[in-house]
């Protein structure tokens, strides 16, 4: 089963596969606010939900749909 | 955003296979989107590809899916919409499968101008078989069959398309996302045959010997390098050596051949 | 569509597209040829009336393409060629065994290699029909001898490619297909015909490559709602690729096994006063005109010659062998070719009968006088029980 983790911040959900995250570092390139960095062993991670602005550019860079963004309704 | 892509794939498939930062997923994705926003019957939407890595897209997809022989995707696509003209058809295709062994099949369906949609994932590169260069190699880029430097043209696709009667071409790159939905979007609902460049990434065949080392240099170099379009024909920008035009860059009207088939048939029935 | 039994004048190339069309055949994909050319243009003015598609596509490789296209939509569908165009469509015959898609494909045989003589009758394609495309597949292939059992094999084929969801090769050559002669046609309401098996449960139980050895598994078409992915590399039972072992064991051996379990319902010969024969002609195509009007001359002149006249080339009818050489009975097969069913002969007769092959490869038919000839040469070996000593 793919397990899926949840992380809130401001204005979304941010939903990640770590088991599909490759460790590119796309999405982390791409986020204007630092919201994203890679671990020890290379999987992504949110290291400051607090700044993320739910702008989608994470969810579209990663060309393994480890990320989804929720926008908060 | 709220929509789930995973909606539009056999999950049960994925990981897909593609390497850490290949551009493949990117526009697999986007091409889910435009499918969503398309919204046609999903029963009526059939995918067909041909043989590489990019054509492995076609089989995550949730729909009747052909992963048929390389560089023969459009001749099977062919037969496809031709026997069943209601059936929405797109076609998945390499930069080698499409324009080497799978040429003459392109300027031929896009002389047919047939009511298909091609998507053209252009890593200048053959990723599959390990970086030998391809038609879209670019002169002096590296590539194990061209160790010393691409010393040959390369063909710039879209302009080989228009040339042979295509009636929609577009190009985009993974970068820029949502210009490359709104061109699979528009070149499906173009009633004849479509081309849209996707340029994308391979860092493991063709990165890595051209001095892009990590995914993100490969696509900075796309949106460094890719100019729109719309800004070269305003004069407001012109386009360098190495640079490549994005955007809608050719559409016109032709008979779509589908459709001319059927009044073949009213012909044949003496009904005209 | 026709609506009487009618006798008519016609050439083989001439009956095959009537017989498609009776058959059911919907969709036509072809590359000019000769001696095929005829069909293809048969098909181009007949089709359409009939709501049916025909397409002259690039080149052979997209002709076949075109028509596995097509069935995948759910149309019976059809090529034709000679030599090179049949050499082209290698792969993706291979391909249409590989993904079960029903589809026939006619070559009407030329000299060869290469281009050859264009005009010239040939049989140097019985091999490439059974093993051209790469890897173990399955293989039926027809051969007729007359425009009239044109007419029958063709319905044959298009019914076998879709009872069997493989493809099937109908392999003529140059003086069947240009021989103009009467040929009887049934009403095409009273013809036989088949449709591939669908499936008729919903989507969660459809295994459109699954099955037991020996069987064929139901296919819907493309737009029926099944969603189902084709692809010619090692599948499992929905379709998806794999690399596992068993998955390919599995599959590979069905591929084959489908139509292998099915011998008796696929093979067809015709046997010619065998009866009391001690020599027998084993001859397809024209190649077994030429013969039968030597076993006459052969019989007015006393000598008991009989004939086995395979209509089914692959699999091969050996059935019809093993009963000839049980009795230790000489067999003489003449071939346009170098010796290429011969040699199928010579595995089932084990020894127990002298096979003779008869050549040639000048591109003429051979006369019935030299193949009377080469009958009266054939001596009948030993018996049986001899000959297994001597191959102690
Ligand atoms: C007839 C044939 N020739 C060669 C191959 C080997 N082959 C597989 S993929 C490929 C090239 C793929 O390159 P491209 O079309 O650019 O797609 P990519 O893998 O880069 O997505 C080749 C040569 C093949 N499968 N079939
Ligand atoms: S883009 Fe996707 S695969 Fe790459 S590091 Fe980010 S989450 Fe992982
Ligand atoms: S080899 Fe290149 S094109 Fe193929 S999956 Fe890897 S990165 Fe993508």
């Amino acid at each position: 089963m793919i397990q899926i983790e949840t992380n809130k911040t401001p204005k979304c959900e941010l939903e990640i596969k770590k088991q599909w995250c490759k460790g590119c570092n796309l999405c982390v390139a791409a986020c204007p606010r630092s919201v994203l960095a890679l671990d020890l062993l290379g999987k992504i991670k949110v290291v400051e939900a607090e700044k993320c602005i739910a702008c989608g550019l994470c969810e579209s860079t990663c060309p393994d749909f480890a990320i989804r963004v929720i926008k908060n309704a | 955003m709220s929509f789930d892509v995973m909606d539009y794939f056999r999950q049960e498939t994925l990981p897909h296979i593609w390497c850490p930062g290949c551009g493949n997923g990117i526009i697999l994705r986007d091409f889910a989107v435009a499918l969503e926003r398309l919204n046609y019957p999903r029963d009526e939407v059939v995918i067909v590809s041909g043989i590489g890595c990019s054509s492995r897209a076609a089989g995550y997809l949730n729909f009747d899916t052909v992963h048929t022989t390389h560089g023969r995707a459009l001749p099977f696509a062919t037969g496809i919409k031709l026997a069943n003209p209601n059936l929405k058809v797109f076609v998945i295709m390499g930069d080698g499968d499409s324009s080497a062994i799978g040429g003459n099949h392109l300027i031929h369906a896009a002389r047919r101008n047939i009511d298909l949609t091609a998507i053209i994932f252009n890593n200048n590169i053959y990723g599959m078989t390990g970086g030998q260069f391809s038609p879209l190699t670019p002169r002096d880029k590296k590539a194990t069959t061209a160790p010393y430097g691409m010393i040959e043209q390369s063909f710039d696709i879209c302009r080989l398309a228009e040339g042979a009667g295509a009636t929609y071409v577009g190009r985009a790159t993974t970068y820029h996302n949502q210009l490359l939905t709104q061109l699979i979007i528009d070149g499906a609902q173009n009633p004849g045959f479509s081309l849209i460049e996707a340029v994308t990434h391979c860092p493991t065949s063709y990165g890595r010997r051209n001095g892009m080392a990590s995914p993100s240099d490969m696509v900075r170099w796309q949106k460094d390098n890719a100019v729109w379009i719309d800004k070269v024909r305003a004069g407001k920008a012109e386009v360098k050596d190495g640079q490549f035009t994005i955007g809608l860059l050719h559409r016109h009207e032709a008979p779509e051949f589908t459709q001319a088939y059927m009044e073949v048939i009213k012909r044949a029935r003496g009904q005209e | 569509m026709r609506e009487l039994a009618e006798v008519r004048l016609m050439q083989g190339n001439e009956a095959c597209v009537q017989a498609a069309l009776d058959a059911g055949v919907r969709f036509f994909g072809g590359y000019p040829i000769t001696p095929s050319t005829e069909i293809a243009e048969g098909m181009a003015e007949k089709l359409p009336a009939l709501g049916g598609k025909f397409i002259q596509m690039e080149d052979e490789i997209a002709s076949i393409a075109s028509i596995i296209g097509a069935s995948l939509a759910g149309v019976k569908s059809m090529t034709a060629t000679s030599g090179p165009g049949f050499s082209l469509m290698q792969e993706n015959l291979g391909y249409a065994c590989m993904t079960e898609v029903p589809c026939v494909i006619v070559n009407v045989q030329r000299g060869g290699p290469s281009t050859g003589r264009p005009t010239a009758p040939a049989q140097g394609d019985v091999m490439q029909a059974r093993w051209g495309t790469h890897g173990d597949h399955p293989a039926i292939v027809l051969s007729p001898w007359s425009a009239q059992e044109t007419y029958t094999l063709t319905v044959k084929a298009v019914n076998l490619s879709e009872r069997f969801r493989t493809p099937v090769i109908l392999l003529m050559d140059e003086v069947v297909a240009h021989l103009r002669e009467g040929v009887r046609m049934p009403d095409p309401r009273q013809l036989k015909l088949i449709e591939r098996p669908r499936p008729q449960g919903g989507r969660e139980n459809y295994r459109p490559f699954g099955g037991a050895l020996d069987e064929v598994p139901a296919v819907a078409d493309f737009g029926m709602g099944y969603r189902c992915n084709v692809t010619g590399l090692v599948h499992d039972d929905v379709g998806h690729p794999s690399g596992s072992p068993q998955v390919t064991n599995d599959l590979i051996r069905r591929l084959s096994g489908k139509v292998e379990a099915h011998r008796d319902e696929i093979i067809d010969y015709e046997l010619t006063q065998t009866g009391d024969a001690d020599m027998v002609i084993f001859a397809y195509g024209s190649t077994a005109r030429t013969s039968l009007r030597a076993l006459k001359l052969a019989r007015a002149q006393g000598l008991k010659v009989g004939m086995i006249r395979p209509t089914t080339l692959w699999p091969f009818p050996e059935k019809a062998i093993e009963e000839v050489a049980e009795r230790g009975i000489p067999i003489l097969v003449p071939e346009m070719n170098l010796g290429q069913l011969v040699l199928e002969v010579e595995r089932i007769a084990k020894g127990r009968s002298l096979v003779q092959p008869l050549s040639r490869v000048d591109g003429e038919l051979f006369n019935p006088d030299e193949i009377l000839e080469a009958v009266k040469e054939l001596k009948p070996v030993k018996s049986r029980k001899s000959s297994k000593k001597e191959g102690i």
